[in-house]
């Protein structure tokens, strides 16, 4: 599911519009765009480039939306500021922790300001203390910037933090419940 | 812009095998720059003395003159064409008359080809000033090569004997009155040079020549009746063919480096691609269109090119401008093979010769690079991502 919002995937059948535009319509190169322009993407394993060092990876998106440099660099000091990593912008990824790759993930993320984040299992490989943290920060973010977080998880810490819980069970939605409003 | 920017950024970060790669393809870099400069070198130096020792700045054979067929020597001499008198006087244009004759070194026999020559000629570096010196018999100048085969030195004398222009046999002694050293063997090799004006009485043939050398100076270069022009492009065809065929041979070397070099990021790309699946899926989740992830890995090759030329830079150009101020020397006896070869050749690495080079080489590891890049326009993005592709 997370992949067709995403536009990385087609449904099957019926219709999924994702900020106004009908998902199964788009070729790649709309895809891309909408990708590019509007969301941000968090993975169980974070995903982050290897040979980038914290600061280019957490870049990348602006380089994407051709920003000039003295505005990216800026929202990339922005956005580890909001993750608390700017004493690690040289650091690559695999001279972190767990916690610190999932933050760089989401610093990369939220750096262009999207309209939607998708968030696969974000809290899978992190220890309790690090979940709450993340997912606090998360919560943050969506307050403070108004950008809309979809998760995809089984792990009862995440649930407890969510506004909107859908249950699907054998791909079809079981439960749909509103948890908690906006501003609670 | 991008691409190269992000390609730059993976190949430096991908450590010592970019290293590897780049290193082996700047020794193709330098190989290719090296083996054909040696050739342009060893082309400019053939093309240098032969004109300065053979062909001057052009010749005008005799109609029935053909250098391949010495029995066409019989019939081609003629009087020197008159609109020359005042050029053969100052020596700008140099009449040869060539006549088979036969010497006996040592009681053995050999066939040669005797040239005449005019003493005073300025055109050609053979030193016929050495005819000059006293001498009761007829003065011969010969080249190293002659000389050594025929166990004939300076101040030696040497039984000729010839046919003159009605087909009378003759005889006479020459004396050695030089052996001059010289890079071209084909005024080395079996030729015997005396003075023009001898071999004109010996043959019978006053005022004739069998070919004229031209001197830059002379400007003349129409059609004469009984005579025709031989531009230098035509005269020099032998030294181009030769040298293209040894450049042929030359670059099976650096074909096999280069070969070597492209297997190696074709491999690279290969394993690249395989293992850098999640990455490749993570471009695409973040807004990279797959053409541009083909591009980013197809720069990503290519410039694989670009740090070679820097590093080969780095080593070639202080190798390559000793190469070319110390000269390859030529092993000994290699001077015989019938193209002008000085003792050392002297590498000349042309502006041309190192673009072209840079070029291909960039142009081949491009395409190498993108032929497996091609494979990741068919990856499925959600695959990708989990790095699920086989």
């Amino acid at each position: 599911m997370l992949n067709i919002i995403g536009s990385l995937d087609s449904p099957s059948e019926g219709s999924v519009q994702v900020i106004g535009q009908e998902i199964a319509r788009l070729n790649h190169k709309e895809a891309a765009i909408l990708r590019r322009r509007h969301m941000g993407f968090i993975f169980q394993t974070y995903n982050l480039l290897p040979v980038y060092t914290v600061f280019e990876n957490v870049e990348f998106p602006l380089l994407l939306l051709k920003m000039n440099e003295s505005e990216r660099k800026k929202a990339v000091m922005d956005a580890l500021e909001w993750v608390g990593l700017t004493d690690k912008v040289k650091s690559r990824p695999a001279q972190l922790s767990g916690g610190e790759c999932q933050r760089v993930a989401i610093a990369r993320a939220m750096v262009k300001k999207p309209k939607i984040v998708l968030a696969d299992e974000p809290t899978a490989n992190l220890d309790a203390a690090n979940s709450h943290n993340i997912l606090q920060m998360m919560v943050k973010l969506n307050e403070e910037l108004k950008t809309t977080f979809i998760f995809a998880t089984h792990d009862e810490k995440v649930i407890q933090y969510l506004r909107r819980q859908i249950s699907l069970e054998d791909g079809k939605v079981a439960q749909d419940k509103i948890v908690k409003n906006i501003g609670e | 812009m991008l691409a190269f920017k992000l390609a730059y950024r993976n190949l430096v970060g991908a450590g010592l095998r970019t290293w590897l790669n780049v290193f082996v393809l700047s020794l193709a870099y330098v190989l290719i720059i090296y083996f054909n400069g040696l050739m342009s070198g060893w082309n400019r130096e053939a093309r240098r003395d032969t004109i300065a020792w053979e062909i001057g700045d052009g010749e005008y054979w005799h109609q029935d003159y053909d250098p391949y067929d010495p029995f066409t020597l019989n019939d081609s001499h003629a009087e020197v064409p008159s609109i020359f008198q005042d050029e053969m006087e100052n020596g700008t244009v140099v009449p040869v008359l060539i006549s088979e004759a036969t010497i006996y070194p040592e009681g053995r026999l050999q066939s040669i080809l005797l040239k005449g020559i005019k003493t005073n000629q300025q055109v050609l570096k053979l030193p016929t000033e050495a005819f000059h010196n006293e001498t009761n018999e007829i003065p011969a100048i010969i080249g190293k090569r002659l000389s050594k085969n025929t166990n004939l030195k300076k101040n030696d004398l040497v039984t000729v004997r010839w046919r003159d222009v009605n087909g009378t046999f003759d005889a006479a002694e020459i004396v050695i009155v030089d052996v001059f050293d010289c890079n071209v063997p084909t005024v080395d090799n079996g030729q015997i040079w005396i003075p023009l004006d001898k071999l004109q009485e010996m043959k019978q043939m006053q005022g004739e020549a069998t070919i004229l050398v031209m001197g830059e100076e002379v400007q003349y270069r129409k059609e004469i009746e009984g005579w025709e022009y031989k531009d230098l492009e035509f005269l020099l065809t032998d030294i181009s063919e030769l040298i293209k065929t040894k450049k042929l041979g030359s670059s099976f070397f650096y074909i096999i480096i280069l070969a070597l070099a492209m297997l190696a990021i074709f491999d690279t790309q290969v394993l690249s691609i395989f293992k850098r699946q999640k990455e490749i899926g993570t471009y695409v989740a973040m807004g990279m269109t797959r053409k541009q992830v083909v591009a980013l890995f197809t720069v990503e090759g290519a410039f694989h090119a670009v740090l070679a030329a820097i590093v080969a830079a780095i080593y070639g150009i202080p190798l390559l401008t000793y190469a070319a101020k110390s000269g390859f020397k030529i092993p000994e006896g290699s001077d015989d093979m019938g193209l002008a070869m000085g003792d050392v050749i002297y590498p000349f690495f042309s502006l041309m010769l190192i673009v072209s080079t840079i070029i291909l080489v960039f142009l081949i590891t491009t395409i190498v690079s993108y032929l497996p890049a091609r494979k990741i326009s068919k990856m499925e993005p959600t695959d990708a991502i989990k790095g699920k592709i086989q």
